[in-house]
């Protein structure tokens, strides 16, 4: 008989899920974009759930990651986001030996050793360098944060924005507008900001090949170019980057059934 | 396993508060008999100073003068929750909300705020002493509690050392200061000094410091027989006392019961200690129980802390005491306070280090992204930074902290399963 197993990865702007099959096969996933304190984990556990034809008894082990992994209480176990990035990325490609994620409102490099993180460090307080920071950046832009890859991929001329502090930066980028500078020069500038300040993090647990990046900001290519040049390094990115956190849950929720 | 599990998540029931041990009563009673002190002073019409933690209490000590110590008081008041407040006084005041939180807390303090804390409330001072060793931040705030309060500031100028080893032309340079300090604070108390009274006092302080490296060295055994935390508490003897019999005596009672807890199996840790870590910087004095509750929750136990080795000086004459106040935690290289935090990081067999990245401590925060490196790399141990404040309330996050702590611990329990794979 299969075993499936659920992860749930409750982040501070949206919720993921993977339920897997014998810890191997990603039999489905769902995204909905609402985060911790809001109905965004159950509607994502029952979307899962209803594409999936499974119900949450078919489930051998259930276990909740992200920065709101312990508001939901019904599940068999609560990891950090650390170790399941880690092993979700592990997962994609064996030969990684250094991840760095960019959620919603921190940033992460995890040092890994045999699919097993064995260091790491988090970005401080300030959100500069987060997901919060491009969301941002794009409201006052007037872009969706879908198109920014895109539009500074067009930038002709360097622009340099602070990479102190998210306020500061907003304030940069209204000056820069109210200048007449291109909007995808800024945009350019922006990611090359977040490159700045991860790169900075990244050097402290330093880099070893593989190198991934996961987690939601990974979908930007202009992040993750910027973010090669900085490091002076190739960065591989997944299909699914922003499953791995849960994709990693649903991993240790198999070893834990196994176990059970 | 170092994460969350159902089934040993549940909350345990609320137990009532425990008594505290003979020796913590001591210890704690030491600290407030400072403050009693310096009320029966003022009120008696001596002099009463306030003083930074690392200036050579012997002097005033040896010229029976009162002292106070605002890092103390501070501390204090902050552990109370009223730092926030005179925090605010303070910025109302003009001061930075960027400088140090004690330094705000005693600002506002000088100026005449009373703090809610009716046990840490001092009389404004008659002089100030002010050793910089501690950081230079210092220099300008007792210069401010001087100004405020019209009143003579001594000041000890303790170069930073970038050697291990404190030269001569150092010891000279401060034993200048050292003299000078004498003749100015003979003058304030209207005693002369008196060499026997001198010895005794540092005798005092050397069987104070004995005491300390004693108790802190219980550590080592494995399981513990207590929280390296309480190791913060105790300090304020350290700082406010050392120099005293009652305050050497306090702790040699707290090396006994530690002796007895050892040779029973027991420990004060509320908890079975799974994991033991050094705990790196200031703790967030307001924000106490939200540090503890996930060091709880996972079985860490802090078991090193660098105060033992940097306050746990033992000297003979004034030279030597010269040499032991060049070596305060941010007046040292980095090769010093690394080759300290490492030492007792070995011999207290920690599996993770955690670090405070103290908005307040600006010296102490700024070199440690570089000391993490090196403990990572010299003891192959993981560590984790959270930001936080000694003071400050408004710079800490706990859900920020609670989840660094749980990957600290999930890294360290990886690494002891790589370890236990690689003996096998
Ligand atoms: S906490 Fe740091 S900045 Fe504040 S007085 Fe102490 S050493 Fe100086």
């Amino acid at each position: 008989m299969s075993i499936y197993t659920m992860g749930i990865d409750v982040g501070s702007t949206s919720s993921k899920c993977v339920i897997l099959k014998d810890g191997q096969e990603i039999v489905c996933k769902s995204l909905v974009a609402s985060g911790t304190g809001t109905s965004g984990p159950d509607r994502a556990v029952a979307e899962l759930l209803e594409k999936s034809g499974l119900k949450k008894e078919d489930m051998s082990y259930i276990l909740a990651t992200g920065y709101g992994r312990n508001s939901i209480d019904w599940v068999d176990q609560q990891m950090s986001e650390l170790s399941c990035h880690a092993r979700g990325a592990y997962h994609l490609f064996p030969e990684v030996h250094t991840v760095i994620d960019i959620g919603g409102q921190d940033v992460k490099v995890l040092q890994i050793e045999n699919g097993a993180m064995v260091n790491f460090q988090m970005n401080d307080k300030c959100a500069a360098g987060t997901g919060r920071f491009l969301d941002v950046m794009a409201r006052v832009l007037e872009v969706n944060v879908s198109d920014l890859a895109e539009l500074g991929a067009k930038s002709t001329k360097k622009i340099g924005i602070s990479s102190t502090c998210t306020v500061f930066a907003e304030s940069e980028v209204i000056s820069q507008l109210a200048q007449g500078s291109d909007k995808c020069d800024i945009i350019n500038g922006i990611h090359h900001s977040i490159a700045n300040r991860v790169a900075g993090l990244t050097h402290r647990v330093g880099v070893r090949d593989q190198l991934v990046m996961t987690g939601g900001v990974a979908q930007n290519s202009g992040v993750v170019k910027a973010l090669e040049e900085e490091l002076g390094h190739t960065i591989l990115t997944s299909p699914i980057t922003q499953y791995v956190g849960a994709l990693g849950a649903s991993l240790f929720a198999y070893q834990k059934a196994l176990k059970k | 396993m170092a994460e969350t599990e159902k089934t040993t998540a549940a909350a345990p029931a609320a137990k009532p508060k425990k008594e505290a041990s003979p020796a913590t009563k001591a210890l704690r009673k030491v600290v407030s008999d400072v403050y009693a002190a310096a009320w029966t002073a003022k009120e008696q019409g001596r002099p009463i100073g306030w003083s930074s933690s690392k200036f050579p209490a012997e002097i005033a000590e040896t010229l029976g003068l009162a002292v106070v110590y605002p890092e103390n008081q501070a501390a204090g008041i902050a552990a109370q929750h009223d730092g926030e407040r005179m925090c605010q006084i303070a910025e109302e005041m003009g001061f930075d909300a960027d400088i140090c939180g004690y330094a705000r807390i005693s600002l506002a303090c000088a100026n005449g705020a009373i703090t809610t804390n009716e046990g840490r409330r001092v009389p404004r001072p008659d002089f100030v002493l002010c050793c910089n060793n501690i950081c230079n931040c210092m220099t300008k705030w007792y210069e401010n509690i001087a100004r405020m309060n019209n009143c003579p500031l001594i000041m000890i100028d303790v170069p930073y050392n970038n050697h291990v080893e404190v030269d001569d032309s150092y010891v000279q340079y401060i034993r200048g200061q050292f003299d000078d300090a004498i003749v100015q604070l003979e003058k304030i108390s209207g005693n002369k000094w008196d060499e026997e009274k001198f010895k005794q006092v540092c005798a005092n302080a050397n069987r104070t410091a004995k005491a300390w490296l004693k108790v802190c060295d219980y550590l080592q055994y494995k399981p513990a027989p207590m929280s390296g935390f309480d190791l913060f508490n105790h300090m304020a003897d350290v700082v406010t006392a050392r120099c005293k019999v009652e305050a050497a005596e306090a702790f040699e009672l707290l090396a006994e019961e530690l002796e007895e807890h050892v040779k029973n199996g027991t420990s004060t840790l509320p908890f079975p200690e799974q994991y033991r870590v050094m705990f790196e910087g200031i703790p967030c004095w307001p924000d106490l129980k939200a540090l503890f509750k996930p060091l709880k929750g996972n079985g860490v136990n802090v078991t090193a802390v660098v105060y033992a080795p940097a306050f746990g000086f033992v000297y003979d004459d004034m030279d030597s005491l010269c040499r032991a106040y060049c070596k305060a935690p941010n007046s040292v290289c980095i090769e010093q306070g690394v080759d300290w935090r490492e030492g007792i990081c070995r011999d207290n067999k920690v599996d993770g280090v955690l670090v405070h990245y103290n908005r307040s401590c600006k010296p102490w925060s700024g070199y440690m992204a570089e000391m993490q490196r090196r403990f990572t790399k010299d003891l192959g141990v993981p560590c984790a930074g959270f930001d936080g404040d000694q003071a400050d309330p408004r710079n800490f996050n706990a859900a920020q902290y609670e989840t660094r702590v749980q990957g600290l611990v999930e890294a360290m329990e990886q690494n002891k399963l790589a370890k236990e794979a690689k003996a096998q």
